[in-house]
């Protein structure tokens, strides 16, 4: 028996949430045969990649890569997100050390970073950049017709309405938003109780400055209009797939968010009011795949500037995005005060000049 | 002013002109680097000004390291002992008779390149404004290394702020630094001066005890 192929995996990593690139902006069916430019690694020879199948990086031994040998541990003390579902845990440093980069000038800077920013960050800089990815899903816009249609395409033949679930946004190209994450994501369950007064964090990576183990990482961010309960506000699950051609009560059937949503959470053992609502959620996908070339890694002035990539992770100063505007104001007031004090003097050295030279 | 006979003195030497151009050249662009670092504006971009900024600070650090080194050898740290004899005399000319064309109160020579109140000012400025903006670039520099050195107690955005004071205090040094060296006899006299090491200075004036450098042993 063969290793297994990308084709192999794929059939089920590239195709979840029920379509090619809907779940993840950075698994989808264009990594079956991909260029270099999409991902290094996966990429065919031709092209310059390295040609990985997924076990290449997803496997119990040992990596090796030529010249390059690691005897520490593949996880490096790193959490892993990879849970049971792919076996062991690899990291990109598994393969290149916590020192990538040649030292010397700013390609050591490049090291100095890695203990704070996840090498993703970097050399992912952007998602989903064969195909579009799903991005948001409004439920509250279902079981109508949009335009007389139930089912709307958008310009790239991918659905934007679909009675059955609402409306859809898809994008290409997607900047990542950056988290701190330690590896592990918390969720929400139906039992834990919601603000729905703003977005809703379906699942939230965990993680901090402060914590050693967490870096910063990019998130695909799937956005939503979901069904909750409004009373007891906490989300609800409704009843979806007609069991059979008399199920009344499936959302599919009928049509009927009250009826689905009160089969749903008796199959559950959940309490239900009685009253629902939507409520803005969000559900976040680490993006580790779709390496990009080293060419296309991220600038500097990326993320160290006052409105860029990382303008809404606090609690740590950046040079270039950080200051304290009472010291840049003081500064400033100085700098221009001094400006002026001089000015004024050296006019009025003129002047007094000009009036003893005509006495 | 004008009325005064003048006379030529050498003031400055090789070392000293050598220096102070060095040094304010390499000053000038740690501002305009270290500023665009800050996010004041972008003229190199990010990484160049990282780049040009850390080498100029290293440099400069040497260079800082030869100059006070040279100072002592030649006693001429002396120079800049503060007093404040004359202080107020000087104040009152920059505010006051500089307007009405009074003579200097306090006459350059050998021996007394600075009046007190440049003393005090090169004093602040080399012994604590330029020591303590190496210090904090050091150290900014030395981020990654913080844990190693022991020094893991230190924060980065305190450290980079207290750097960025130091930042405005020099660009307001300099600016005033600047306008004062037009307040020679001409316009340019003063920095002539520092570029042929040789000043001009009104003749008959006796330099009182107080101002000279203590002989040299
Ligand atoms: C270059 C190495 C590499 C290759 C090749 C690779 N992966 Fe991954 N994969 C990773 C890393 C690194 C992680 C993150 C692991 C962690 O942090 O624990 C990951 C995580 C995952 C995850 C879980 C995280 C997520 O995104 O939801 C899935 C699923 C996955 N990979 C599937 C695949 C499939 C399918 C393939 C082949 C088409 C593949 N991988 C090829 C390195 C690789
Ligand atoms: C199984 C080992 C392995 C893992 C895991 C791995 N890489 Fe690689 N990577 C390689 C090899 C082999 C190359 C090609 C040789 C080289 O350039 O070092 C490469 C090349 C690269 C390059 C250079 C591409 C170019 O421009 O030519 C980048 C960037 C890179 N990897 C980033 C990553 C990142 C980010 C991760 C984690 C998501 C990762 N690698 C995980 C083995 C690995
Ligand atoms: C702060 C951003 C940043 C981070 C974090 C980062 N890289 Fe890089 N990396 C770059 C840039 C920019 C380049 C291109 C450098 C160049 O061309 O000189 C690069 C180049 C590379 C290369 C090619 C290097 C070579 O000399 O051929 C590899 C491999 C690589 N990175 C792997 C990684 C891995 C693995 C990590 C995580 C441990 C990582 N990088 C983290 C920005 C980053
Ligand atoms: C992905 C975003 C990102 C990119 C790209 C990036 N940085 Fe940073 N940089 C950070 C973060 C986050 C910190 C804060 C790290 C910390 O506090 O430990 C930081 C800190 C710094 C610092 C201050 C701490 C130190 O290490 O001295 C400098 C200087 C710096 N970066 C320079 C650079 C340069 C030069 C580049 C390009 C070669 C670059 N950065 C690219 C995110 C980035």
């Amino acid at each position: 028996m063969g290793r297994p192929s990308r084709q192999n995996c794929g059939s089920c990593h590239f195709y979840g949430g029920g379509g090619d690139a809907v779940k993840h902006g950075d698994l989808d069916s264009s990594l079956v045969k991909p260029a270099k430019n999409l991902d290094v690694h996966m990429g065919t020879l031709e092209s310059g990649g390295q040609n990985f199948t997924c076990s290449r990086c997803h496997t119990t031994r040992n990596h090796h890569i030529a010249g390059r040998i690691y005897d520490k541990p593949a996880a490096l003390e790193r959490k892993s997100l990879l849970q049971d579902d792919l076996g062991d845990k690899i990291m990109c440093e598994s393969c290149h050390g916590m020192q990538p980069h040649k030292s010397g000038g700013m390609d050591s800077k490049l090291n100095d970073h890695v203990d704070k920013v996840a090498c993703q960050s970097c050399h992912i800089a952007e998602f989903a950049r064969s195909q579009p990815t799903k991005m948001s899903w409004d439920w509250s816009v279902a079981g109508q017709l949009r335009d007389g249609k139930a089912k709307v395409k958008g310009p790239d033949g991918k659905a934007v309405f679909v009675k059955k679930k609402g409306a859809f946004v898809w994008e290409q190209n997607v900047v990542p938003e950056y988290y701190w994450f330690d590896g592990t994501l918390d969720y929400v369950t139906v039992e834990d109780p919601i603000d729905p007064t703003g977005e809703v964090w379906l699942n939230r990576p965990n993680g901090s400055y402060d914590d050693p183990f967490s870096r910063i990482m990019p998130f695909k961010v799937h956005r939503g209009k979901t069904p909750y309960d409004k009373v007891n506000k906490v989300m609800v699950i409704p009843h979806l797939f007609p069991r059979n051609k008399e199920d009344k009560d499936a959302y599919w059937k009928s049509f009927d968010w009250q009826k689905a949503i009160k089969s749903g959470m008796k199959y559950a053992g959940q309490k239900y009011s009685g009253e629902y609502g939507f409520v803005d959620t969000a559900y976040v996908f680490p993006t580790t795949h779709m390496v990009a070339p080293r060419e296309k890694a991220l600038d500097c002035a990326q993320c160290h500037t006052k409105d860029g990539r990382l303008e809404n992770l606090e609690g740590f100063y950046m040079p270039g995005r950080d200051s304290v505007e009472l010291i840049n104001a003081a500064g400033w007031t100085g700098v221009i005060g001094a400006l002026v004090a001089v000015f004024i003097h050296g006019v009025m050295r003129f002047v007094a000049g000009l009036r003893r030279k005509e006495d | 002013m004008s009325e005064h006979k003048m006379k030529k003195i050498y003031l400055y030497s090789k070392f000293e002109r050598f220096w102070h151009w060095v040094q304010s050249v390499l000053i000038i662009l740690l501002l305009v680097t270290g500023f665009e670092v800050h996010g004041s504006f972008e003229l190199l971009g990010f990484m160049k000004a990282v780049d040009i900024h850390n080498t100029i600070g290293l440099t400069w650090l040497i260079l800082f390291v030869f100059i006070v080194f040279w100072m002592f050898v030649t006693h001429e740290y002396k120079q800049y002992i503060p007093t404040t004899k004359k202080l107020f005399e000087v104040a009152m000319y920059y505010s006051s008779g500089i307007f009405k064309g009074e003579p200097h109160p306090v006459q350059k020579s050998k021996n007394a390149k600075h009046n007190p109140m440049q003393r005090l000012t090169y004093l602040g400025l080399t012994a604590v404004l330029l020591p303590f903006q190496m210090v904090t670039g050091l150290l900014y520099w030395a981020y990654n290394d913080w844990a190693d050195w022991g020094l893991g107690f230190l924060d980065l955005e305190v450290l980079a702020l207290l750097h960025l004071i130091g930042g405005f205090a020099i660009l307001i040094f300099l600016i005033v630094h600047v306008y004062m060296t037009t307040t020679g006899h001409t316009i340019t006299a003063h920095i002539a001066a520092m570029f042929s090491g040789w000043e001009e200075v009104p003749e008959e004036e006796t330099v009182p005890d107080w101002e000279r450098k203590a002989e040299r042993h």
